[in-house]
């Protein structure tokens, strides 16, 4: 099973909508904090459910890094690569 | 020019709003003087105080007071050194040596606060090629030393052993090592870690186990040695930390362990070596008390009598508390626009208890939180829950009995 970006990034969207306090017009530019009001919890929670999801661990420290929906499929991607 | 201080505007906001709720600072309050160790005087009125973590009522210990007078006057009221340079005298190495012999330990590390134990052993033990496995809710100084480590880290779900199993098995780092950090009772819901099975993962996956025990020492286990006695696992535990500040009612936290590498990390743990130690009279303060709590384990007995009346009484009013009783009780309101009068009223009423307001509460809903002790009667108790029905009903806080 090969991942993308744009595939990951579609994934994390998809979860994000079903959630109904998230904006309905977001797309990967979006950033997760600012654009979509997530405190820092709600972040790593959001996180560990997309986790589940690609059965791939994304350390804190990267976090740390991640501004925007495409940064968190990018950070994934490369992540599953290396494994 | 960009302002140091521009990062600061939301939270001021919401300060103000919490402020303008209520009508005064939640996070301000002050004990003008303590009465006794369950009664305060708060803006003039004698208020119980429900929210104090001082589980066994030691703060007032009569002979952990002698012990600070004889310390201050014999060894004087500081160290003004590092343990590893100036700063160890020999009541900080009997200390020592009592909380290894209480916790059945080969040795045990003083630090100057339970926060400095959990950064200075979390950081000082993962490396850069290590995992540290963090459970959700962690206290932030678990997280804050995951910062301070270069390790990776690795959240799994609250309380979830099956959830930590599946997370280690994903790691494909056989050469790494892994700590796992659990707490013993969850500090802001009462919640108590489920340790037998921790272990067995622990076991299974050859990973190494860290229980802070700061909020159950002293509380669970037949001897007070926590969570982890409570379920007949400590063998498996690797490091033990906790604070004095709790159930011993002074400050300072500890770390104890069975193995020898502990001397060479008061060499390697910066919250450990670049502050002072503590002052002579809270080390004898300390020893005290801890005398206090094994000379008295019925003080162990009454505060889990205690936690199941206030426990008991929320149940039956139809407050939404924690599903077990433990000496923590969390009582969750749905929204934060209930919780500020409420906890405004309560405290007009006269009892104090812990306004915690998302993000620093679990699932984003506020949190009246409570902390019983052994050292509170049942009328206190009685009276305290008469209050919290007062304050719900003008506050339009939906009681719902019998809601279990």
């Amino acid at each position: 099973m090969s991942e993308t970006v744009e595939s990951v990034s579609a994934l994390i969207i998809q979860k994000l909508l079903a959630n109904p306090k998230v904006p309905r017009d977001i797309d990967g530019n979006c950033k997760i904090m600012e654009d979509l009001a997530f405190d820092s919890l709600a972040v790593m929670n959001f996180v560990m459910e997309v986790e589940d999801s690609l059965d791939v661990s994304v350390p804190l420290d990267k976090l740390a890094d991640i501004r925007t929906i495409n940064d968190l499929a990018a950070c994934i991607v490369d992540l599953k690569n290396k494994g | 020019m960009t302002s140091l201080f521009s990062k600061f505007e939301g939270l001021a906001g919401a300060l103000g709003a919490v402020v303008a709720a209520g009508g005064r600072n939640p996070f301000a309050v002050v004990i003008e003087k303590p009465i006794s160790s369950t009664v305060g005087i708060i803006e003039g009125r004698e208020t119980l105080l429900f929210g104090t973590n001082n589980y066994l009522g030691l703060s007032q210990s009569e002979r952990a007071i002698k012990a600070a007078q004889a310390a201050a006057a014999t060894c004087g009221v500081g160290t003004t050194g590092s343990r590893i340079a100036n700063g160890t005298q020999s009541l900080h190495r009997q200390l020592e040596r009592q909380i290894a012999d209480f916790f059945k330990r080969r040795d045990a590390m003083v630090f100057s606060t339970g926060y400095q134990a959990n950064l200075g052993m979390i950081s000082a033990l993962a490396g850069k090629d290590d995992y540290l496995l963090l459970d959700a809710d962690s206290h932030a100084s678990i997280y804050d030393g995951s910062r301070l480590s270069a390790a990776q880290v690795i959240r799994f779900r609250h309380n979830s052993p099956d959830d930590l199993y599946k997370r280690l098995k994903r790691l494909d780092a056989p050469n790494s090592a892994k700590l796992i950090v659990v707490e013993g009772i969850y500090s802001m819901t009462g919640n108590v870690a489920p340790m037998a099975e921790f272990a067995a993962v622990k076991r299974e996956t050859g990973a190494y186990l860290m229980v802070d025990e700061a909020h159950s020492f002293g509380v669970l286990g037949e001897h007070g040695r926590g969570a982890a006695e409570a379920e007949g696992v400590e063998a498996d535990v690797d490091f033990v930390v906790g604070t004095f500040s709790k159930s011993l009612g002074t400050v300072g936290g500890y770390c104890v362990s069975d193995h020898p590498e502990l001397e060479l990390v008061r060499l390697n743990c910066r919250p450990y070596m670049f502050t002072a130690s503590l002052p002579p009279e809270v080390i004898a303060a300390t020893g005290a008390a801890l005398e206090d709590m094994v000379a008295q384990p019925e003080l162990r007995r009454q505060l889990m009598d205690n936690a199941a009346q206030l426990h008991a009484g929320f149940m039956s009013m139809g407050l939404n508390a924690s599903t077990r009783v433990s000496p923590v009780i969390a009582v969750t309101l749905e929204t934060v626009e209930q919780a500020i009068p409420m906890w405004n009223r309560l405290l007009e009423l006269g009892v104090y208890v812990n306004l915690s307001l998302p993000p620093a509460t679990p699932d984003s809903r506020p949190l009246l939180r409570c902390s019983v002790m052994a050292t509170h009667t049942a009328a206190q108790i009685d009276q305290a829950l008469a209050i919290f029905r007062q304050a719900a009903e003008e506050c339009g806080v939906p009681l719902q009995p019998n809601k279990a």
